[in-house]
């Protein structure tokens, strides 16, 4: 039962943090990360080097005979608070977490190593809305031992160098394909720190990977996770958006005093510490649910029910209480607000996790 | 848990049988094993192991089927009496005190609360005076829980009116059977009588009996409210345990009443209750390490919020059902729960949460400026001395 998931944090994960927020705060300031998202390079690629090669965080619960750390989800978990709360414009998520889960899956020993190292960025070639529990995706057919069709709003996959296709076969079997010669092409985007594109196979060659239940748990698999660990970004972002904004309530005066000291203002921050203290909980046992591979399809479902709202009031209260300024182009409330209403639509919107729970935990109608 | 501790719990249960043995007998034989607080010192109930194992040893004797005491009526003698205690209390208080508190055959209350002094408890004014070697109190309290069943009580008052109202205060532990202690219930929405006035008149406390030093009241009555905090909010609950455990078993047994608008509240409720279970979780994770600070605040806010929602939603699933009530009549209880009688007990009943151990908006105050160092309100009243202040 999730009452045994350790929810807090090792010594090792903490240490792990520090070396990732050290990191990031020198090179992925929030200037420069605004500025990119206006360039056409939206994926920070010397900042995703850094993290392969410097940290060596792209790996982390890839084994170590595949040249991965060796360590667990709940490491990548602490990873991605680091990068929600910088909101890191680099594929991590659709690399280290999507990819990276469907290849564990079906026990693939290729391409798992050059994403382990860093040096392959991969994704997973689905929209980044569909929901864990849904339909296998038929976006793309297989014909003729060629894929053809077009996936929309694929995550991380400008940055890619290998997309792993979900794809129908002419007898309806699912299938997953590795392919390198897709056609991808880039969406204005809600959150330009993470932008989407539009992937278009025309009689594309791929590399068949799994096929029939294979194919269909990898996939589930690296949704489901996704779902569970993508709370740990949302965690990041809404812890941004709490600090920053205990830090601008006491530090801004009108009134002749700080407008922290307005209970109206107080009251509506310690809520949010409430709420940001139980996104943690939360993410905990969804990293602690797939590391441990115990409740996750309940763990999954609860991290993005209680995430996706909660990190959007944290980004929602952010910009109000800075009041004017967190309205700018220039004050980065806007990317983690951009973020988080993202990331809340993304592997399906909240209302879909709780219907999932109805069936989990017998609430249906 | 080490092989010594095991050993302990596995003998204890050999030699006084869960199942025969008389429920204050079990817990005394558990007091004198070491294995009721087991962070505690040896001989007052614990064997100074660290805190982190006490829900292991919990688990285990409750795998024993072994007993455990009432919360509803022991609540406040285990989560707050004891804690306080034990820091603050002299040795011989602690000998004293400890072990019938454990067993369940001494009942405690709290009183904190007067007419004049709820939120700003620092207000009271209670008097205590020293004479000899006792002190002799005279005050009113009130909306005391459980005042008619207890046999000790807590007791702030105020013994140096001259200061500023902080620095004047000590903490006592006093007999509520004394001469001078009259207890008069106190009618509730809920129809019932929970908590009761306490009127102090001439109640003589020997000075052995206070906690802490005189003046430091307030300082240990923060142990006490810390630990409340944690008390109401801070359980380790299995999923579905509590509130929402109740309003899906009436989701389960009335299918005739689900509608799409109706189920997607009651979801949004289990979601955040099963969020706020974890964060109990959590926090009682991080507690197995230290004491409880001020992040308990934020459990027991939640779980008011929490509570008041889910016994709101259960009356409307209800629909007419809910515009019943089991009883109205007037009542003492002995053994208060909060799942008992009807959803609209429930729904009344809830309504407390958000006033009892520190309202909803006292809570925010101290989250926003003990946790997030937000400034303080504007005060006026910090330096004045308690006589002075404007009531
Ligand atoms: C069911 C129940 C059981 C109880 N049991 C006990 C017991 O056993 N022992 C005991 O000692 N006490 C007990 N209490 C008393 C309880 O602790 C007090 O009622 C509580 O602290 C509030 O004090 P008050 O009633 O004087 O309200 P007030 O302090 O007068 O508050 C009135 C309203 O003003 C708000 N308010 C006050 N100050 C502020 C501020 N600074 N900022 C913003 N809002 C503010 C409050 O939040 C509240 O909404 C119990 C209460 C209830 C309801």
């Amino acid at each position: 039962m999730s009452g045994d998931t350790d929810l807090g944090y090792s010594e090792v994960e903490e240490e792990l943090r520090a070396n990732v927020r050290a990191l990031l705060a020198d090179r992925a300031p929030a200037q420069a990360t605004l500025a990119r998202t206006e360039t056409e390079q939206t994926t920070d690629l010397a900042l995703w080097r850094a993290l392969a090669g410097e940290l060596g965080v792209t790996g982390l619960p890839v084994p170590e005979e595949l040249g991965g750390a060796g360590a667990s989800w709940r490491e990548v978990a602490v990873v991605l608070e680091e990068l929600g709360r910088a909101v890191a414009p680099v594929p991590y998520f659709g690399s280290c977490v999507l990819a990276t889960a469907a290849l564990l899956t079906i026990g693939e020993r290729k391409i798992l190593p050059q994403l382990a190292s860093g040096e392959a960025i991969g994704t997973l070639a689905v929209p980044f809305a569909k929901p864990p529990a849904g339909a296998f995706p038929t976006d793309v057919r297989v014909s003729g031992g060629l894929l053809s069709g077009t996936v929309r709003h694929v995550a991380d996959a400008l940055a890619a160098d290998v997309l792993l296709v979900p794809a129908v076969a002419e007898d309806g079997t699912p299938e997953l394909y590795a392919v390198t010669g897709a056609y991808v092409e880039p969406m204005v985007s809600l959150d330009m720190t993470r932008q989407l594109a539009v992937v278009t196979l025309e009689e594309v060659e791929g590399v068949l990977l799994a096929s029939g239940s294979n194919a269909a748990a990898a996939v589930g698999a690296a949704l489901e996770w996704g779902a569970a660990l993508l709370a740990s970004e949302q965690l990041g972002v809404a812890e941004w958006a709490l600090t920053t904004t205990v830090a601008y309530a006491k530090e801004r005066h009108q009134f002749g005093r700080p407008i922290g000291s307005f209970q109206a203002v107080k009251h509506r921050l310690a809520d949010l510490w409430v709420l940001v203290t139980q996104l943690r909980a939360v993410a905990r046992a969804g990293a602690g649910a797939v590391t441990r591979g115990v409740d996750v399809p309940l763990c999954s479902a609860l991290a993005q029910a209680f995430a996706s709202g909660a990190a959007v009031t944290a980004a929602e209260e952010a910009v109000q209480l800075h009041g004017g300024i967190g309205f700018t182009w220039e004050h980065p409330a806007h990317l983690y607000l951009k973020r988080a209403k993202s990331a809340s639509l993304a592997l399906g919107t909240a209302d879909r996790h709780r219907a999932r729970i109805a069936e989990l935990v017998d609430l249906e109608v | 848990m080490d092989a010594e501790l095991t050993r302990a719990i596995s003998g204890l249960l050999t030699a006084h049988d869960p199942a025969t043995t008389p429920v204050a007998d079990f817990l005394g034989a558990r007091f004198d094993a070491g294995l009721a607080w087991v962070h505690f010192p040896e001989g007052l109930g614990g064997r100074s192991a660290p805190r982190a194992v006490q829900q292991e040893v919990n688990d285990a004797f409750a795998a024993a089927g072994a007993p455990t005491l009432d919360s509803g009526r022991h609540g406040i003698g285990l989560g707050m009496a004891a804690p306080t205690l034990l820091a603050h209390g002299s040795d011989e208080v602690r000998r004293r005190f400890l072990r019938p508190l454990w067993t369940g055959e001494e009942v405690w209350c709290q009183l904190f609360s007067e007419p004049g002094a709820g939120s700003d408890l620092a207000a009271l004014g209670t008097r205590a005076v020293r004479e000899g070697e006792d002190w002799i109190v005279d005050g009113q309290k009130v909306w005391t829980s459980l005042a008619h069943e207890a046999d000790w009580a807590i007791l702030v008052t105020r013994t140096d009116p001259d200061v500023p109202k902080h620095r004047g205060m000590t903490y006592f532990v006093c007999d509520r059977h004394a001469p001078g202690v009259e207890v008069r219930p106190l009618r509730q929405a809920t129809g019932e009588a929970e908590f009761n006035e306490v009127f102090l008149t001439g109640v003589r406390i020997p000075d052995a009996h206070r906690l802490g030093a005189v003046g430091d009241g307030w300082r240990v009555a923060q142990t006490t409210l810390m630990n409340e905090r944690v008390a109401i909010g801070g359980h380790a609950e299995p999923r579905e345990g509590g509130m929402i455990g109740v309003l899906a078993r009436t989701w389960r047994e009335h299918p005739e009443l689900h509608t799409p608008a109706q189920q997607d509240a009651l979801l949004r409720l289990w979601v955040d209750a099963e969020a706020a279970r974890l964060t109990s979780e959590r926090l009682r994770q991080q507690l197995a390490a230290g004491q409880p600070g001020p992040e308990g605040s934020a459990a027991k806010l939640a779980f008011a919020r929490l509570n008041q929602q889910i016994s709101g939603l259960e009356l409307d699933l209800l629909g007419a059902e809910g515009l019943e009530y089991h009883d109205w009549s007037f009542r003492r209880p002995a053994h208060p729960s909060m799942l008992d009688g009807s959803p609209g007990y429930r729904y009344l009943r809830a309504k407390g949460n958000s006033i009892e151990g520190g309202t909803s908006e006292i809570l925010r105050n101290i989250i926003a400026e003990r946790v997030l160092g937000l400034p303080q309100e504007i005060r006026v009243d910090k330096d004045v001395a308690w006589k002075d202040l404007p009531r």
